[in-house]
């Protein structure tokens, strides 16, 4: 229906009322269903794995022998999960994760918030190589640092601590800190800085008692993604550690000797965290990505 | 638009406020260096000194400077199969997750009843480990796992998913969990990207007679195109570095490269070799990577 | 070309319990230029919409040339549109952003060429054909805007507010040069806007709109002289019209601010046999002039603000308790704190309820 000419040929003339034609709007509701089935489907195949991984970690060990299995939760039982949480190192990798994570986040702040508040609010020469530099940091592997790495931490007596991994870590999270709160800062309007300078702030007061309030939400938001990057990375750990692992290095490297069971409760464990992060990273979640990342 | 421009539109066109009165430039320079000086102190620390020592590990022998590691890596019966995995993966894997994310964030855009809660669901993966993803997709694929329940319970024979002489379902239970596991961040990209477009674009395009497909295809897509350059290359990078989501679901059947590293190093414990094959895997990665720096580069030129 | 047909057409917007629309009916002639004039809010972006079916009704219908359009999606009801962020695709030089519209049609190559070629000729764009948006000025961007629009031979053209991004000067210009260019092309427009000059001065009949609903429709002149409610001589004129509370009495004159002057025969006759009734009386500042003090139905007021306008003089006096806006000739000689004779033209008077604020006529 795109051309005039069919309205032209009674125009003048007087014409019939025209019934409304509900057809096209049949046709948006039947796309609302479709839309809707469309939904659903990805949402059964990003939260059925999940699902089905915590049946399998909180089912006995007697009821993951059966053939076929249950779908549905009729054995609920904390065996399994127990039986893993008490095999040799998960307890201390579990807390060798929360530590280095923690350590992680605190480090990569300390050295990424006033690097990323230049960046936003400084015109220094070298701030273009400068942010290259990070981009390029962005984009190494992390095996091409952990096998190096673990050499000079051998000759300097830091292998296998807590400390080694940490630093490994807030390596591979700092450029992604320093991105990430640039953008924040960049957020703060100028005035507002400016207004405080106006009305007797020093600049360092001027910071600390008006622009990182500000800023508070959005830095919030780049430490829980440095925890759960830190929490995740398990190829660094395990080359960096052979007794201080954390939990995804001790998994990984009794994958092999472990049964299922003890496999499922791990993958349970080391997803629970993903469930509640993204919980309270989804509102930021486009911000990060939209603004950091280009 | 891009990273090394973003903060360069806000770039004060004066002086910072304070020190305007005495050398006004030079103060907020040096001030701007003291704050970034701990930043480059770290990461020439912790990617400088490695990146020099390794590089002198992968030529390194007992008698000085030699290539005996890279011929011994290339000996190695599973070091082609792991370069052939990893870009048969990369090159099946992106494709399906670039639809795959567009057609979810398309979905998202159309503010389907209960978008925020799907966008959540759909994002959780972003947060899961190749390692957990590995360990979540087996409960499915193990020989005694869902999947095989699931037939089982319809009557059919169970099928060993992950058996090492059925290369083609192992392959795909590899990407499927890699498809489930990183879709997550082209989507969240994509969905920032379509944000950031005013609806006004697609709506004139719908007023000037451009169908759904139209629309998409001469609208906006080419408006998305600096998100998907973006996620395109940062995906591209990290599918290089996986390797623990093979190693959960096949043990050493289907081995990836960065795998392959780990298993010279801890399993063979032959930090020459591991470093050697560190230097492949950089080699490849920063090939991407000056892509991207360089499509980034052409982006803001064109802006301009 | 074709008419537009709206008939009780109800809109509420999901998460509001307000109508945007209620119940609005209108018929815009072939050809004809209808301007939807109101403050933000009144629903008349809402209801070009609704006509572009980028917005769906809950009720009521929209047909265009006889045609039901009411739920067809945009691309199916053959309109072009200059939109107020003017949406100038900004991956698309100036030469395929115009022929955008076109392309979608599948027009042939040579129609396609000519088309773009007398557009960009029509608005001085033929020099910048190969450049990208981001290389115009905001002027220029308009102007790709309308040359998009124009070049659709499209049964109606809509604008929503497209002269509102442009810099003062600009929009002057470039609303004469709109004006031709539409008559030119004589294509049935409906436009969009809050600003009652452009209004009055593109339209053949503008429809005022107020809370969803239309105020009054007709003639831009006739809506200016004669508005049809309080909210309408509010709306229209700079300064707006002066609302003061006044009494007819039953002796047949109008009381105002303490003082008395003549009332119209039909309210003096209808306030006789009632026995004088209060009334809203409208007066623009332009129909006030200065007068002698004390001389035969003039009125003595204080000058509070005096504020010269180069053209005119404009004063802000006080009329027993109410304040009033009078425009004087800029030669006029008037300072702050005088008292001056005030003398109302009795042919510009306009009377409302006080009730209904509805204008009251014999």
């Amino acid at each position: 229906m795109s051309h005039a000419t069919t309205s032209r040929t009674d125009a003048g003339t007087t014409r019939p009322e025209p019934g409304v034609d509900r057809r096209p709007l049949a046709r948006r509701r039947r796309n609302r269903v479709l839309l809707q089935v469309a939904c659903i489907l990805i949402t059964l195949f990003m939260a059925l794995p999940i699902y089905l991984i915590a049946l399998a970690a909180m089912s006995s060990r007697q009821s993951l022998q059966k053939f076929p299995l249950s779908f549905i939760p009729d054995n609920f039982s904390t065996e399994t999960m127990q039986t893993f949480l008490q095999s040799t190192g998960i307890l201390g990798g579990l807390i060798n994760s929360v530590q280095v994570g923690v350590f992680t986040l605190v480090l990569s702040l300390l050295i990424g918030v006033p690097a990323g508040y230049a960046v936003a609010r400084f015109a220094f020469r070298g701030r273009e190589p400068y942010q290259l530099f990070l981009l390029f940091t962005r984009a190494l592997p992390i095996v091409v640092l952990s096998v190096p790495l673990a050499q000079l931490f051998l000759q300097t007596g830091l292998y296998d601590s807590v400390l080694a991994v940490v630093l490994l870590h807030s390596a591979l999270a700092l450029p992604t800190t320093i991105l990430i709160t640039a953008s924040v800062f960049l957020g703060v309007p100028r005035d507002v800085e400016e207004a405080a300078r106006i009305f007797g702030c020093s600049p360092v007061q001027a910071f600390l008692k008006v622009v990182l309030p500000m800023a508070i939400p959005g830095i919030a938001a780049a430490s829980i993604f440095t925890f759960v990057m830190s929490w995740n990375e398990v190829l660094g750990a395990s080359i960096l550690t052979l007794n201080q692992r954390t939990l995804p290095a001790q998994v990984l490297s009794s994958l092999a000797e472990s049964p299922l069971a003890y496999r499922f409760a791990g993958g349970f464990l080391l997803v629970v965290p993903a469930l509640v992060f993204i919980f309270f990273m989804r509102r930021y979640l486009t911000n990060m990505w939209g603004s950091t990342i280009r | 638009m891009a990273a090394p421009d973003a903060p360069a539109a806000a770039r004060p066109h004066v002086p910072p406020p304070g020190p305007k009165v005495r050398a006004p430039r030079r103060k907020g320079s040096s001030a701007a260096l003291l704050l970034i000086a701990p930043s480059i102190v770290f990461m020439t620390l912790l990617f400088g000194w490695p990146m020099v020592s390794g590089v002198l590990q992968a030529f390194g022998g007992p008698e000085g400077l030699t290539t005996a590691n890279f011929t011994r890596m290339s000996q190695d019966p599973y070091f082609w199969s792991s370069v052939g995995n990893t870009l048969l993966l990369i090159v099946v894997m992106i494709p399906i997750q670039f639809v795959l994310a567009l057609a979810m964030a398309l979905l998202i855009r159309a503010k389907p009843r209960g978008a925020s809660a799907y966008f959540y669901i759909w994002a959780i993966p972003l947060a899961v480990s190749d390692l957990a993803a590995g360990l979540v997709w087996l409960t499915v694929f193990t020989d005694r796992g869902y999947l095989n329940s699931l037939l089982a319970s319809l009557g059919m024979q169970p099928v060993s998913w992950l058996a090492y002489d059925n290369y083609p379902s192992m392959f795909g239970a590899v990407l499927i969990a890699e498809v489930w596991r990183a879709t997550s961040l082209v989507f969240v990209i994509v969905v920032a990207g379509l944000q950031s477009i005013p609806k006004d674009y697609e709506e004139a395009a719908g007023v000037f007679g451009a169908s759904f497909w139209n629309r998409l295809w001469h609208v906006t897509l080419p408006l998305l195109r600096p998100s998907l350059q973006t996620a395109l290359i940062l995906r591209t990078i990290l599918a290089f570095q996986t390797f623990a989501v093979a190693l959960a679901l096949t043990g050493q059947n289907f081995p990836l490269v960065v795998g392959e590293t780990y298993r010279w190093y801890t399993g063979l414990q032959d930090p020459n070799v591991a470093s050697a094959l560190a230097l492949v895997v950089m080699a490849v990665s920063m090939v991407t990577a000056v892509g991207y720096l360089k499509l980034l580069r052409d982006q803001t030129e064109a802006a301009r | 070309m074709a008419d537009i047909s709206i008939k009780g057409l109800h809109k509420t917007y999901p998460g509001s319990t307000e109508l945007a629309t209620n119940n609005v009916s209108l018929e815009v002639a072939e050809g004809e230029f209808m301007v939807l004039l109101g403050p933000s809010g009144c629903g008349k972006t809402t209801l070009l919409r609704m006509v572009a079916g980028l917005d769906f009704p809950d009720k009521g219908s929209i047909s265009i040339g006889g045609r039901d359009v009411t739920y067809l999606p945009p691309q199916d009801r053959n309109l072009s549109m200059v939109f107020q962020s003017y949406a100038v695709f900004p991956h698309r030089n100036v030469r395929t952003n115009i022929a955008f519209g076109l392309m979608m049609k599948k027009v042939s190559r040579e129609e396609l060429e000519r088309k773009v070629k007398w557009a960009a000729d029509l608005l001085q764009l033929s020099p910048y054909l190969d450049r990208y948006p981001a290389n115009l000025s905001g002027g220029q961007r308009q102007r790709v805007a309308v040359a998009r629009a124009i070049v659709m031979d499209a049964d109606v053209l809509l604008m929503d507010e497209p002269l509102s991004n442009l810099d003062a000067l600009l929009r002057l210009d470039f609303r004469a040069e709109l004006k031709k260019i539409v008559q030119q092309l004589g294509s049935t427009t409906l436009y969009v806007t809050h600003d009652q000059v452009e209004a009055m001065s593109l339209s053949d009949r503008v429809a005022v709109m107020k809370k969803g609903q239309i105020a009054q429709l007709g003639h831009p002149i006739t809506v200016y002289e004669e508005p049809a409610d309080r909210f309408v001589g509010g709306f229209i004129g700079s300064p707006p019209m002066n609302f003061l509370d006044g009494r007819i009495t039953q002796q047949g004159a109008l009381e105002v601010g303490g003082q008395s002057i003549a009332a119209p025969e039909f309210l003096a006759r209808a306030a006789a046999r009632t026995g004088g009734t209060p009334v809203m009386v409208g007066i623009r500042a332009e129909n006030i002039s200065l007068e002698q003090r004390g001389s035969e139905g003039s009125l003595d007021a204080a000058v509070e603000v005096v504020e010269p306008l180069g053209h005119a003089t404009l004063l802000t006096v006080d009329l027993g308790g109410q304040t009033v806006k009078v425009q004087v000739p800029a030669t006029a000689k008037v300072s702050a704190g005088e008292t001056v004779g005030l003398r109302f033209e009795q042919s510009a008077l306009r009377f409302f309820d006080t009730e209904t604020q509805l204008g009251l006529t014999a």
